[in-house]
């Protein structure tokens, strides 16, 4: 651990307090991560100082808008390794990014008897786009099976579905409900073998372990701020230039074109072309100083930190009578899933949260999936940077309590 | 234990949810609704035998929190033989009761939901087996869904 761990608690203010008289113990870090003060207050800056409206400025504002804005774009293409700017595309968030392919990309090359293929471990947010383009194009949509409780995929299952017909292949890096680390690289060097274009949904990776496009092979990333010790409201997708300049534009508006006439106009390259209107530079900004601070921190390290969380969780969490923990044993990301038979997830969570602890329960946007695997909701605990062992230890005292009242 | 989780989790409650009354399909029923809570996946089906304007019988089926399911076990046993008006006043009545925490004026076992009032985030799950009731009597073919409550 480098020495910027040490403090690591002291960096989120939000920690610091007491919920229902209880030391704050936040554990749904799968549904956002809290804000580092770094990040926090260079927003506030960014509005205090220099806030202006960005592109084709003249003023000296507009100018440090948009070298904030710009560079950003260039700071977030380095933090995945892309191979240029041009290569960044803002969004509102993972969903937006998956939207944004699904309409322009699906839209322009889909037709009647093409296969979109998915798994089923996806989150609604990699479904439910593909299935509105399915409906306008004719496509289909198919799934790669999961493997019961453990949660991965089937690969033998994966090289029968990967046919001719296949045009995209999307799919999740890390489950936010299982936890399951899918092995990216190998999914895309099967489909690029075919010709296939890949497309990942990284929303629970990018913010929690080291992550090169270039060493990955994909051709779309998408990934949210907000689970990366970002704010809200910003998002990212990643394409390859070829493929976004070959895309038509999926919202039109100022700032993406290069002339405009009363009937037709001609579009600016990636990615402007995929940016219309005023974009949420300021939030962009604020991203490229999260990018740092994960970075000071180190991905390696967090990555062995969360994984070291969610194995004791995981080890202490199956000693409660009567849990059922989803997900692998083995090697999986910083959550843990799980069950009880007689006590429902919602009454879970109300119950330690008066003991201070933040945890979700529910379906997790997740519901094929959940379905599939006969349940109808789970508790999710989730970890990160600032996560301990000692809360752990604070979360199985909380359940053995639960468990004990609902016997 | 805090003393807003014991007002919420009644021994009331906790007994409906253990050992639900009229759980299941209800063979004669004539009228039947679906309730949904989309933004947690709890779901309720209720069933009515109506028979004049009078709920001849009444069951439930679903799957959900302690709270969704001990509310929806109640309701049917304060249902039960109630004419269409008599329901919606009962149901009025339970819902000043988990929104606000107003104790109910005749001594009844609906007074353990009172304490949902402090949980406002699940005051949905309390309502939702009587949402899926008001429109299985009034026959409307559309699921009830939480999200179009304000409640």
């Amino acid at each position: 651990m480098n020495a910027s761990w040490n403090s690591v608690r002291d960096d989120f203010p939000i920690l610091h307090q007491q919920i229902n008289g209880k030391p704050l113990i936040y554990l749904d870090n799968a549904a956002t991560a809290q804000k580092p003060k770094v990040v926090i207050d260079a927003l506030s800056s960014f509005y205090l100082n220099d806030n202006a409206n960005v592109h084709r400025g003249l003023h000296t504002l507009s100018m440090r808008s948009t070298n904030a804005y710009e560079g950003a774009r260039k700071r977030i293409a380095e933090f995945i390794s892309a191979e240029s700017p041009e290569e960044i595309i803002f969004t509102r968030g993972t969903t937006e990014s998956i939207n944004l392919v699904a309409a322009s990309f699906g839209g322009s090359k889909l037709k009647s008897g093409d296969v979109i293929l998915l798994t089923e471990m996806e989150h609604h947010s990699n479904i439910v786009p593909w299935q509105l383009i399915a409906q306008k194009t004719g496509a289909k949509l198919k799934f790669v099976p999961v493997t019961g409780d453990e949660g991965f995929l089937n690969l033998d299952s994966l090289e029968k579905l990967l046919t001719p017909e296949v045009k995209i292949f999307a799919f999740t890096h890390i489950s936010n409900t299982l936890g399951t680390i899918n092995p990216v690289v190998e999914l895309c060097k099967k489909a690029k073998a075919l010709g296939i274009t890949t497309l990942i949904d990284a929303a629970q990776s990018i913010g929690h372990v080291p992550l090169s496009v270039k060493d990955i092979g994909c051709d779309f990333l998408c990934f949210s701020g907000h689970k990366m010790a970002g704010v809200t409201g910003i998002g990212v997708l990643y394409g390859k230039k070829s493929l976004l300049n070959a895309m038509p534009p999926w919202q039109g508006g100022g700032g993406m074109i290069t002339t405009v006439d009363f009937e037709t106009s001609t579009w600016k390259p990636s990615p402007e072309r995929f940016e219309a209107g005023t974009p949420n530079y300021a939030d962009a900004y604020a991203l490229g100083v999260s990018c740092d601070y994960l970075d000071k921190l180190g991905r390696a390290q967090i990555a062995k930190h969360d994984a070291h969380l969610a194995s004791l969780a995981y080890e202490a969490l199956s000693k409660l009578p009567g849990i059922r923990i989803i997900g692998p044993k083995n090697n999986r990301s910083g959550l843990v899933s799980f069950a009880f038979k007689d006590v429902h997830a919602h009454d879970i969570v109300t119950f330690t949260d008066q003991d201070g602890i933040a945890l979700r329960g529910g379906h997790h946007c997740n519901q094929p999936l959940m379905k599939k695997l006969g349940l109808t909701s789970t508790t999710r605990a989730s970890f990160y940077v600032y996560n301990t062992e000692s809360e752990i230890e604070v979360l199985v005292k909380s359940l053995s309590k639960i468990l004990a009242f609902f016997s | 234990m805090s003393s807003d989780l014991t007002e919420l989790y009644q021994q009331v409650i906790l007994d409906h949810n253990r050992r639900p009354r009229n759980r299941g399909k209800l063979p004669q029923a004539n009228r039947v609704a679906q309730g949904e809570n989309p933004s947690c996946g709890d779901q309720c089906k209720v069933y009515l035998n109506v028979i004049g304007d009078r709920i001849a019988d009444i069951s439930f089926e679903g799957s959900g929190c302690a709270i969704s399911q001990a509310s929806a076990s109640l309701m049917t046993t304060q249902l039960k033989g109630k004419t269409a008006s008599e329901a919606e006043a009962l149901y009025k009545n339970f819902h000043e009761i988990v929104t606000t925490g107003k104790q109910p004026e005749e001594i009844s076992d609906v007074a353990a939901f009172a304490g949902v009032h402090a949980f406002p985030a699940r005051i949905k799950c309390a309502t939702l087996g009587w949402h899926a009731a008001m429109n299985a009597l009034k026959n409307t073919e559309a699921s009830a869904t939480t999200e179009s409550h304000t409640d």
